[in-house]
C-alpha cells in the first residue's frame, strides 16, 4: 500500500514545552487511521501540524508525495486534504444548503452541484433542516454537517478531529456508519479520536500517542491486545 | 442571463416578483421626480444619493464579509483631493473630466489596497481593523488640514488647510457634439444611473460565488480557508471594492460641490456611514440604500435648523439600533412584513458582533 500522507521526524514546541516530537506517521490509501492516546498526548497538535492550520518546529508532512511542510492550510485542502476540527464550526447563520453550497462550489456548479447537494443532504439526514440556518441545528447535526463540508471537496485526505465530541452514543454510533459508508466508497481518513468504543468501531490501523511520541502503532486488534497501551489509559487514572 | 438569474439569490432580500415590481415604480419615480420638482431640490437629492454609494460599499465590507471598516471617508477623502489635483492641472473640461474621476478613484483604490495588504495580510482584524481604518483617516484629516501653507501645492492645486480645496471643474459628459455640464438635473440622472448600475452590479456579486465565500467568511474565516479558499484574498478584494465605492463617492462629491475640506474625513463625518448601514440593516444591500438615503434626507433637513441636533440624532439613532434592532430598522422591519425574507435566525445579533470577528484567517 502507498502512503498518502506521511510525517517524518515531526516536532512542535511551545516555549520550552515539547507537545508533538519525533512523530514519524504514515496513513495509507484507502485506511481509516486512527490517532488515539490519553488526554495531552499531543494528538490535536499532531492534527494541526497535519492540517497547517500549526507551523512545526522540525521536521516534514509529505501529501500524495509533496512536500507541503511551508503550504498553507487552503493550498494543502486544493491538493486533496479536507479537514474537520474539533469543535463545529458551521456558518451557523447560512442555511445549511447553503453551508454545503460554498463548499460544494469548489467542485461543480449547476445541475450537478444541486445533485451532490441533494445526495449529501441526504446522507446526513438533514433534508428536512436545508433551509434552516445551521446555527440552529443540534450540536450533533452540526457535527454531521461539517462532515458533509469536508467530504463535499471529495478529498484524498479526510482529516477528522473527535467527530463525536459531545454526542449521545446513538449519534456516535451513527457517525461512525458515515465514516465507515465513506471509506467504504474509497476515501483516506485520519481519525483523532480518544473513545474507545468508537476506534473499536471504525478503525483499521492505529497510532498511539504518549506525551507527544508514538507509542505504538499497528493493527486495530494488535494495539487493543497490547497490555502497556492499556496501562497508559488506565493505569494512570486517564481512563476513557 | 446567468447574470441575470444572480440578481436574486440568498443574499439579498427581495427576489420577488412583487419586489422587483415595487423596484421598477420607485425606478419611475425617481425618473420622473424631476419633472416635478425644481432644480435645486434634484440637486440636492443627487448629493444625498452619492453618499448612499458610500453605504453600498461599507455593506458589502461589513455587513456581508464582516470586515468592520472605519476609514470609508479616508478613501472618499483622498478620491476628492485626487480629483482636484488631477483635474486641476489638467484644467480639464469636457470628457476629460470624466477621466480624471476614474483616475481619483483609482489613486484611492491603490490606497485601499495597500493599507488593506497591511492589515489583512498582518492578520490585523476584528475591532482592531475598525481602530486602525479610524485612525487612517483622522491622520489624513489632520494632515490636510495643516495644509493651509502655499508651499502645501502639487503642481496648481492648493490643499488650503482647513479650508479645503476649491476650483476643481465639475464633471462633463460630452453629447452629440455638445458637452452637458453635470449639475442639476442632469447630474441627477447620471449619479441615479451609477447607483443603479452599482447596485444591480453589487447584487450579482454577492449572490454569486464569490458572495458565497463573502458571507462564509464573515460567519467562520478558519472554516472558509478549511473549505480551500484563500481568505485574505476575498477580504482584500472585498475592501478594496468597497473602498472604491468610498472614493467614487467623494469624487463625484467633490466635482458636485467643486470643493472638498479635510473634513470630510474627520470624526463626524467618518462615523455617519457607520449609523447609515448600522441602522439600515448591514446584511443587506437594498436595507442599506433605501435606509441610508431616508436618514441622509432627515440629516439634511434637520440640519437646516440645527447641525448639533441633527447630530445628537445620529447617536442616538445608532444606539436605538444597537439596543432594539440590531440587524438594523431597514432590514428589520423589511422582514417583518415578510417581504420576502427567506432565512429564519435564531434571534437578534449584537450590532457590532461581525466587526468584534473581523478578517481573521
Amino acid at each position: 500500500m502507498t502512503a498518502i500522507l506521511q510525517t517524518r521526524a515531526l516536532g512542535k514546541h511551545f516555549g520550552g514545552l515539547s507537545a508533538v516530537s519525533d512523530v514519524n506517521l504514515e496513513v495509507a490509501a484507502g485506511e481509516i487511521h486512527c490517532l488515539i492516546g490519553p488526554n495531552g498526548a499531543g494528538k490535536s497538535t499532531l492534527f494541526k501540524l497535519v492540517a497547517g492550520t500549526y507551523a512545526p518546529s522540525d521536521g516534514e508532512v509529505l501529501f500524495r508525495g509533496e512536500n507541503v511542510t511551508r503550504r498553507k492550510t487552503y493550498e494543502r485542502v486544493e491538493r486533496g486534504m479536507s479537514v474537520k476540527l474539533q469543535v463545529p464550526s458551521v456558518f451557523r447563520e447560512l442555511p445549511v444548503a447553503q453551508n454545503l453550497e460554498v463548499a460544494l462550489q469548489r467542485k461543480s456548479s449547476g445541475r450537478a452541484l444541486e445533485r451532490e447537494k441533494q445526495r449529501l443532504l441526504e446522507f446526513l439526514q438533514l433534508q428536512d433542516d436545508a433551509d434552516r440556518p445551521a446555527g440552529i441545528l443540534s450540536h450533533g447535526q452540526q457535527q454531521w454537517l461539517e462532515i458533509g463540508m469536508a467530504v463535499a471537496l471529495e478529498p484524498a485526505l479526510l482529516l477528522l478531529d473527535e467527530p463525536t465530541a459531545g454526542m449521545s452514543p446513538f449519534e456516535t454510533e451513527r457517525t461512525g456508519e458515515m465514516i465507515k459508508r465513506l471509506n467504504a466508497e474509497g476515501m483516506t481518513m485520519l481519525v483523532v479520536e480518544h473513545d474507545m468504543t468508537f476506534v473499536r468501531q471504525i478503525a483499521q490501523r492505529i497510532t498511539v500517542l504518549h506525551l507527544g511520541r508514538v507509542f505504538a502503532q499497528g493493527g486495530i486488534d494488535a494495539i487493543i491486545a497490547d497490555p502497556r497501551v492499556e496501562e497508559i489509559y488506565l493505569g494512570k487514572g486517564h481512563g476513557h | 442571463m446567468s447574470m441575470l438569474r444572480k440578481l436574486n439569490g440568498p443574499q439579498t432580500m427581495g427576489n420577488s416578483r412583487a419586489f422587483w415590481a415595487g423596484f421598477v415604480a420607485m425606478l419611475a419615480i425617481a425618473l420622473l421626480y424631476p419633472a416635478v420638482s425644481d432644480p435645486y431640490d434634484v440637486g440636492n437629492v443627487a448629493y444625498l444619493l452619492i453618499f448612499t454609494l458610500t453605504a453600498l460599499g461599507l455593506s458589502l465590507m461589513w455587513g456581508y464579509t464582516g470586515m468592520f471598516s472605519f476609514g470609508q471617508t479616508a478613501f472618499f477623502g483622498v478620491a476628492g483631493y485626487s480629483y482636484g489635483v488631477i483635474s486641476i492641472n489638467l484644467a480639464a473640461s469636457g470628457a476629460m473630466t470624466l477621466l480624471c474621476l476614474l483616475g481619483a478613484i483609482a489613486v484611492a483604490a491603490l490606497f485601499a489596497l495597500l493599507l488593506g495588504y497591511f492589515l489583512i495580510y498582518g492578520r490585523v482584524s476584528g475591532v482592531f481593523f475598525g481602530i486602525v481604518t479610524f485612525a487612517t483617516t483622522l491622520a489624513l484629516a489632520a494632515f490636510f488640514g495643516q495644509t493651509a501653507g502655499p508651499e502645501w501645492a502639487i503642481g496648481q492645486a492648493r490643499f488650503n488647510g482647513f479650508n479645503g480645496m476649491i476650483g476643481m471643474p465639475p464633471l462633463e459628459l460630452p453629447w452629440s457634439g455638445d458637452v452637458i455640464v453635470l449639475e442639476g438635473n442632469a447630474l441627477y440622472y447620471f449619479v441615479l444611473g451609477l447607483l443603479l448600475v452599482i447596485y444591480l452590479g453589487l447584487r450579482v456579486l454577492v449572490n454569486s460565488r464569490f458572495g458565497n465565500v463573502l458571507v462564509a467568511i464573515r460567519e467562520d474565516p478558519l472554516r472558509t480557508e478549511l473549505l480551500g479558499y484563500d481568505v485574505r484574498k476575498y477580504q482584500l478584494v472585498a475592501f478594496v471594492i468597497g473602498s472604491s465605492l468610498a472614493a467614487l463617492s467623494g469624487g463625484l462629491y467633490t466635482a458636485w460641490g467643486q470643493f472638498i475640506p479635510p473634513a470630510s474625513m474627520g470624526l463626524p463625518a467618518a462615523a455617519m456611514p457607520i449609523i447609515w448601514v448600522a441602522f439600515s440593516g448591514r446584511q443587506d444591500l437594498t436595507a442599506t440604500m433605501v435606509g441610508t438615503f431616508l436618514l441622509l434626507l432627515m440629516f439634511q433637513t434637520i440640519t437646516v435648523y440645527s447641525q448639533q441636533y441633527a447630530l445628537i440624532l445620529m447617536g442616538f439613532l445608532l444606539l436605538l439600533t444597537v439596543l432594539l434592532v440590531p440587524s438594523g430598522f431597514v432590514y428589520g422591519i423589511a422582514r417583518s412584513l415578510s417581504l420576502i425574507g427567506r432565512r429564519d435566525k435564531p434571534g437578534p445579533e449584537p450590532v457590532l458582533r461581525a466587526g468584534a470577528e473581523g478578517p481573521s484567517s
